[in-house]
């Protein structure tokens, strides 16, 4: 069963695409562009359409997602944590 | 899928163009004309009114687009001919004559000096002529080429950038190797991604032209903006549904492009492409006004990925509905017309969901009604630039 969808291999974070996910569930990952799967522990709950960091990041890190540049973090992320507006801002502004 | 022999059966205009519906039209110049147009649409079964609230006291860019629409819209190649119904004879016979220079059947009747009444005769009667004609017209085979296919998304979600958005994207890369005239759009919604799309452009003349017209929807924006636009991109429902930065939200607009279209050309609004290839229209957001205004550009095909459930139509333009979401799918099933939620399962693979795409594109070419004509969405609306005098 897949949980999250990873768009480039390179990307730092996946899409939940199933509802009800719980953190400490272990979850399987679909890498589209190269039709690979992974695997995560989930470290937070995450929402459906929410993402998650499928690599550690440190503050200030770039985000891939798509393989380009899609913002930056604000905190540490951990692998399997929920990433959205509380850690993940637009380079932007 | 192999495209190389690939052909579909339309109708063939006598501008050369190939349509895959057989419309006749009554079309008016203003909303004066609305009650006319409909009497006459309910005259003669089968002809297609297609009232809009606007062409009074219009001037300026605002009016040329205006014309502009109308006619695109009355020589759009899903239509066979028109009956333009104005409140007087001199606008009516420009938009008339705008349409006659496509080499269509049309005719034109104005109301001051006769009357609704005497116009709905008159006009009833050069319809009724028109529809006799266009039903005995035939599809016959054309080459893959000849088919023009537009792209706008709306009510779009994280499903749209993971499945509904690159599906297009998949089905445009394969149509674009293959000659087929393109198009996207949505100025405001690159926001975050304008320079990726400017990456994509042919030459710098084009990169120009579409900074160009991107900067100029930009300072319409600054212009009139309240904090509700600009500090809230993404907005409150994006971010709701898993969206977090403006370049994602832009990304996943942008994956309708595919990975290998160049960006061939530049339109301004409702203007016709001049050659094949993939061309940026600048254009609305809002569903409606954008594939009208590809309506009016000559386009006979439109792919409409959608998150959320956007169930829009046009009267002369195919929306084709392709959804990446299984809650949508399920709960507005009659509206998608292409389910690929099947992505999200890993069912299928990007290139299978394209071909899914195409699939149905060919079927909706050679005469299936898609979701939206089924339900008689009809959606016509006019992009206005500023007030009526």
């Amino acid at each position: 069963m897949i949980h999250f969808v990873v768009h480039d291999e390179n990307d730092s974070v996946g899409v939940v695409v199933v509802e009800g996910m719980k953190a400490g569930q272990e979850l399987t990952g679909w890498i589209m562009d190269q039709d690979k799967e992974i695997k995560v522990r989930a470290q937070s709950d995450v929402p459906i359409g929410h993402k998650l960091a499928i690599r550690e990041l440190k503050s200030g890190d770039t985000v891939i997602k798509y393989g380009v540049d899609i913002g930056r973090t604000i905190a540490p992320i951990k692998l399997g944590e929920h990433a959205h507006v509380h850690n993940i801002k637009t380079k932007r502004w | 899928m192999d495209l190389s022999k690939a052909t579909f059966r339309g109708y063939k205009r006598e501008n050369g163009r190939v349509g895959v519906r057989n419309h006749v039209l009554v079309l008016p110049v203003d909303d004066l004309s609305n009650a006319a147009c409909e009497a006459v649409a309910n005259n003669i079964k089968g002809t297609l009114a297609i009232p809009h609230p606007y062409g009074r006291l219009q001037f300026g860019a605002d009016l040329e687009l205006h014309f502009k629409t109308l006619i695109g819209t009355g020589s759009n190649p899903n239509v066979a001919a028109t009956v333009v119904i104005g409140i007087e004879d001199g606008w009516a016979k420009r938009v008339a004559d705008g349409i006659a220079a496509a080499g269509k059947p049309v005719s034109f009747f104005g109301i001051e000096g006769h009357g609704d009444l005497e116009t709905i005769r008159r006009a009833s009667k050069a319809a009724k002529d028109y529809m006799h004609w266009a039903s005995e017209l035939h599809r016959e085979e054309w080459p893959l080429k000849d088919l023009w296919v537009s792209t706008k998304c709306g009510e779009s979600d994280t499903t749209s950038g993971i499945g509904a958005n690159p599906c297009v994207g998949n089905a445009f890369d394969k149509l674009y190797a293959h000659g087929v005239t393109l198009v996207f759009g949505e100025t405001t919604e690159l926001t975050g991604g304008e320079q990726l799309v400017a990456a994509r452009c042919r030459t710098p003349a084009v990169r120009d032209k579409f900074m160009f017209m991107f900067n100029r929807y930009q300072d319409v924006i600054d212009r009139h903006k309240t904090s509700d636009l600009m500090d809230s991109q993404p907005t409150k429902g994006n971010i709701a549904g898993g969206l977090t930065t403006i370049e994602e939200k832009a990304l996943g607009n942008i994956q309708k492009i595919g990975r290998k279209c160049m960006v061939d050309g530049v339109l301004d609004k409702a203007e016709v492409p001049s050659g094949p290839g993939l061309w940026f229209m600048d254009s609305s957001s809002a569903a409606a006004e954008m594939v009208t205004l590809c309506a009016a550009s000559g386009y006979a095909v439109h792919f409409f990925p959608t998150g959320q459930g956007n169930v829009i139509g046009n009267p002369i333009l195919p929306v084709i509905k392709l959804c990446a979401n299984p809650r949508t799918v399920r709960l507005m099933s009659e509206h998608i017309d292409v389910d690929v939620s099947g992505i999200t399962r890993k069912e299928i693979n990007m290139d299978q969901a394209g071909d899914k795409l195409l699939e149905m594109m060919f079927r909706t070419a050679n005469g299936r009604l898609t979701a939206a004509e089924a339900l008689g969405h009809r959606e016509f609306v006019l992009t206005r630039l500023y007030e009526s005098a």
